[in-house]
């Protein structure tokens, strides 16, 4: 099939059928924030930072899940996107506790990471301040759902790259949370194979591998794409 | 296929050891072929034959399903029509849509917490009462509505809902 | 099953029927109402009396005046009485025998009934909703069976689309439109489903449509089935709603057994199976992919548009999404021809409309109107004003994704493009009646309460955008507001209107906004002396 020619942030650039506009974006050598996208796990569209406008479409897009189209005029730095970005990643911070200077992955975390980009640099809405638990109840791992942003990418993991299915989402709105098996302790879990793909594909430092103290834990998500390319190729 | 009235406490204890509600629960998920798809469908019959969804029984619903247990919990709390504790041997609900909000819900309900001495959706501690709140009953017409004991009660005056109240507790007491 | 047995089992009906009926209201409000008491007295006083074979005491569907039920009918004179209490009955034969009756009666030539164009309730409180024969005996199914072998699934599709109907639910989809994608796209399997997952506060339209007449949302589901090539059907019904769902497994179990759902339906190669799926109490699944992911029996979040159900829905498969009020316009379409129904309405908006007259309003109920009536016929003629003569205040239609329409505005028609110019929606027909005493503030508070706890939770800006919002209108409410949070209100609403996966978050900021627009003032003063302090 022919390649579709779009236009994106005023380059032509050339992409593959079937590609989405995200990895025509980044192959146009572009920066988009992303949250719950990770190469190798299937796509939400729930983090919203990937939002565009496409030119002709009433509403923003987000480039993860939009298949490319030739003769697409695709903008994805405007003032407005920016206003948004920045706004959205404030009402995360907003949302649970988030405390850098306590954290395991501070220096290593992508929600840390994309303030940074998108110039976050104060919270201006009122904190949650939710009373979130720890569970350490695993051998190996731990989670804080202080820290966690719901972007489920644990839960793909394990669903998609391990095959358990250990992880899903409990209650709904402000009170989802992410839960192992019937909601119990993590280290009770019959279903968990200890794996570690969560951990690696966790964006914060919301799960952790025990032992690991302040900006201690290393940011590996990339490591996610790596075993399902591995998968497919059988090395 | 659902929805009639939970049971209450006083039902549970009643009811003999190795009842069929299990054989029930296991017609029901063979009639769907032990699909996954029918989850929602069998929690339904799950929490009108035993009024609440254990753990025990989520776990067993989740084997047979096969399905992984986390899903079940996940869709279980996604909904707010299965409860996960055993509900009162008496429940209340309250309607706060929009017409019963308008037309004063909002009070009635905060009346009824007062006299109940329980928070809304929640349980007394004794078991005996429950106060819910439901979205929107779609008995709009009958603004303030709440159902008692699944009677629905139109044009609920505050007074006359406390005394039936007081009476269905007082009376077994 | 063909169309002589049709034919005959209508005969029959209308032969075996007494000529004098006490026929009562059977849906939830008047059943609420004492509606089954008065029912059971009627029978064992025409017992004693030895009538019972004179005069048949009937149940029959909404009535539309619920706040005034229980609601009996009486044939052939026709005479309406309301508040009827189970000691009434006496009075109630008495009239049928035409002597003197102390029970009040509705009046017929009030706007209320007189404004109203019935299409879609035109059989509600003539015909019983658990008896089919009822339904066959006022030409029930034949519009199935003219449409199964008369016309080509595309003759249906071209007839819906020059009908100008567009979905009841709320976004106004030109229904022939969507009709037709499904058709077109390719799939092994196609589904339709019905959505009566009428979760908006204040609307009860699709309740009473299920509770008085199932067989006519059934046969237009069918049509809908033979339009775009579908075998399976699924009905998505709120679980609050036990009434409704006990007469559509009745009525489907009817219309089986007659041959009118199942295999070869009227002896034709046409496969039609409809199955309940029964809500368990998520507003947001009245969003259709949501809707979608419960039916396969997952949690009800909403998944990114494209593709459409149309191309991709249940399973994969293309489905149609249709709400009740749709469905059940469909036979008449078919029964009077397009030119018939494109004739009703407004340009753009045709037909009638059915909405749920509440909150501080006279004359509460259900009235079914054609598009393009005013506000203020509705709410001042038909409606009657407050109870209490309270000037009224604004209305609010659509529900947490609609608006309030202030009462300057009322010559506003009621039409789509309309509604959405004043700032508010058409939505599924929720009319919530506000008066003088109602604050602004507080309407837009509670329907920021009801998306906060309906978000679904899967992006961010409505998850944590309703929280912050509910948050900040608590504030102001309390007086503890500072005057730079009315533009982080309206900054915070733009995002998630702009930003939000689904339109429930999308149109969650609706209620605010439009207040804010036509009641700032009652903000502002909220803010006063305190916000001066604070800065």
């Amino acid at each position: 099939m022919a390649a579709k020619t779009l236009t994106i942030d005023g380059h032509l650039v050339s992409a593959r059928p079937g590609e989405t506009l995200l990895a025509a974006i980044r192959e146009a050598g572009i920066t988009v924030p992303t949250l719950c996208h990770l190469d190798g796990l299937s796509d939400v569209g729930a983090c919203r930072l990937c939002l565009v406008e496409i030119e002709g479409q009433r509403r923003l897009q987000p480039a993860c899940m939009t298949m490319v189209s030739e003769g697409m005029v695709v903008h994805t730095n405007t003032p407005r996107l920016q206003s948004y970005r920045r706004q959205i990643i404030e009402l995360l911070f907003a949302e649970r506790n988030h405390v850098c200077a306590v954290c395991v992955a501070s220096g290593h975390c992508e929600l840390q990471r994309l303030a940074g980009m998108v110039g976050m640099d104060h919270v201006r809405y009122e904190y949650l301040s939710p009373n979130c638990p720890v569970d350490i109840s695993h051998p190996r791992f731990g989670i804080d759902h202080n820290r966690c942003v719901l972007c489920t990418r644990c839960v793909r993991a394990c669903d998609e790259i391990e095959g358990v299915h250990t992880w899903d989402v409990a209650g709904r709105g402000v009170n989802a949370h992410v839960i192992t098996d019937l909601n119990q302790p993590w280290g009770a879990s019959t279903t968990c194979t200890s794996c570690g793909k969560c951990q690696l594909a966790c964006p914060t430092g919301a799960i952790f591998p025990r032992g690991v103290t302040v900006g201690e834990r290393p940011h590996a998500s990339e490591r996610i794409a790596l075993i399902v390319e591995a998968r497919k190729q059988r090395w | 296929m659902t929805t009639s009235t939970t049971e209450t406490a006083a039902d549970r204890g009643a009811r003999p050891a190795g009842d069929n509600r299990r054989k029930i629960l296991e017609a029901t998920m063979k009639r769907f072929q032990y699909q996954g798809d029918a989850l929602i469908e069998v929690l339904h019959k799950a929490q009108e034959l035993y009024g609440f969804l254990s753990p025990e029984l989520l776990s067993d619903v989740a084997q047979r399903l096969r399905l992984p247990p986390s899903r079940v919990y996940g869709v279980a709390t996604f909904y707010h029509f299965f409860s996960l504790a055993p509900q009162g041997e008496h429940t209340c609900t309250v309607c706060l849509g929009t017409a019963c909000y308008v037309r004063g819900a909002a009070l009635l309900l905060r009346e009824l917490e007062e006299l109940s001495g329980v928070k809304a959706g929640h349980t007394s501690a004794d078991g005996r009462f429950s106060l819910l709140t439901a979205r929107c009953l779609g008995a709009c017409g009958l603004a303030p509505a709440a159902v008692l004991d699944g009677e629905v009660i139109g044009h609920a005056d505050r007074s006359d809902l406390a005394v039936r109240i007081q009476s269905l507790l007082g009376r077994e007491r | 099953m063909d169309l002589h047995e049709l034919e005959a089992i209508a005969e029959r009906e209308l032969a075996q029927r007494p000529r004098l009926r006490i026929l009562h209201c059977s849906a939830t409000g008047c059943q609420a109402s004492g509606a089954l008491e008065l029912k059971r007295r009627l029978e064992s006083l025409l017992a004693e009396m030895g009538r019972q074979t004179e005069i048949d005491v009937g149940a029959v569907g909404c009535l539309g005046l619920c706040g005034r039920g229980p609601i009996v009918r009486i044939e052939p004179s026709g005479e309406t009485f309301e508040h009827v209490k189970p000691d009434d009955a006496a009075e109630i034969i008495a009239a049928l025998d035409g002597h003197a009756c102390h029970v009040a009666r509705c009046d017929q030539n009030h706007p209320f009934f007189t404004r109203q164009l019935l299409i879609v309730r035109r059989h509600c409180g003539l015909i019983n909703p658990d008896r089919i024969e009822d339904y066959i005996a006022v030409g029930g199914y034949r519009s199935l069976y003219h449409v199964i072998h008369e016309m080509t699934p595309t003759e249906v599709i071209q007839a819906i689309t020059r009908s100008g109907l567009r979905g009841r639910g709320g976004a106004g989809y030109p229904t022939g439109l969507k009709w037709a994608t499904v058709a077109k796209s390719p799939g092994e399997r196609k589904f339709v489903i019905c959505n009566a997952d009428e979760g908006d506060p204040g609307a009860f339209m699709d309740r009473s449509i299920l509770e008085s007449d199932p067989h006519l949302v059934l046969e237009g589901m069918a049509i809908a089935a033979y339009a775009v090539g579908a075998e399976q059907g699924f009905i998505y019904v709120r679980g609050e709603y036990p009434l409704a769902i006990e007469r559509l497994q009745k009525a489907i179990a009817q219309a089986r057994r007659h041959g009118l759902l199942g295999t070869q339906i009227f002896e034709s190669g046409f496969n039609f199976r409809v199955d309940i799926r029964v809500g368990a109490g998520a507003f947001v699944c009245g969003e259709e992919t949501a809707l979608i992911a419960s039916i396969e029996g997952r949690r009800g979040q909403p998944r990114p548009r494209p593709p459409y159900p149309a191309e991709s829905g249940l399973w994969g498969m293309p489905t149609l999404i249709n709400n009740v009020e749709t469905f059940a316009n469909v036979t008449a379409i078919i029964e009077n021809g397009p030119e018939w129904y494109s004739r009703i309405g407004t340009e753009k908006s045709k037909g009638t409309k059915i909405f749920a007259l509440t909150g501080k309003i006279r004359n509460t109920g259900l009235i079914e109107v054609p598009m393009g009536i005013t506000l203020r016929e509705i709410v001042e003629e038909m409606g009657g004003g407050t109870p209490d003569g309270t000037p009224v205040k604004a209305v609010q239609t659509g529900g947490p994704s609609g608006g309030c329409i202030p009462a300057s505005l009322f010559d506003t028609p009621v039409d789509y493009e309309s509604l959405a110019a004043v700032g508010s929606i058409m939505g599924s027909g929720g009319m919530v009646v506000m008066d003088e005493h109602t604050n602004m503030v507080d309407v837009a508070r509670f329907y920021m309460e009801f998306c906060k706890d309906e978000s679904c939770g899967k992006c961010i800006p409505c998850r944590v955008g309703t929280v912050q919002l509910f948050n900040m209108l608590t504030k102001l409410r309390n007086r503890q507001a500072h005057p730079s949070d009315l533009s982080r209100i309206e900054e915070l609403c733009e995002l998630m209107r702009e930003t939000s996966l689904c339109g429930l978050g999308q149109s969650a900021p609706n209620p605010v906004l439009s207040t804010l627009h036509y009641f700032r003032h009652e903000y502002e003063e909220l803010i006063g002396a305190e916000g001066d302090h604070g800065s």
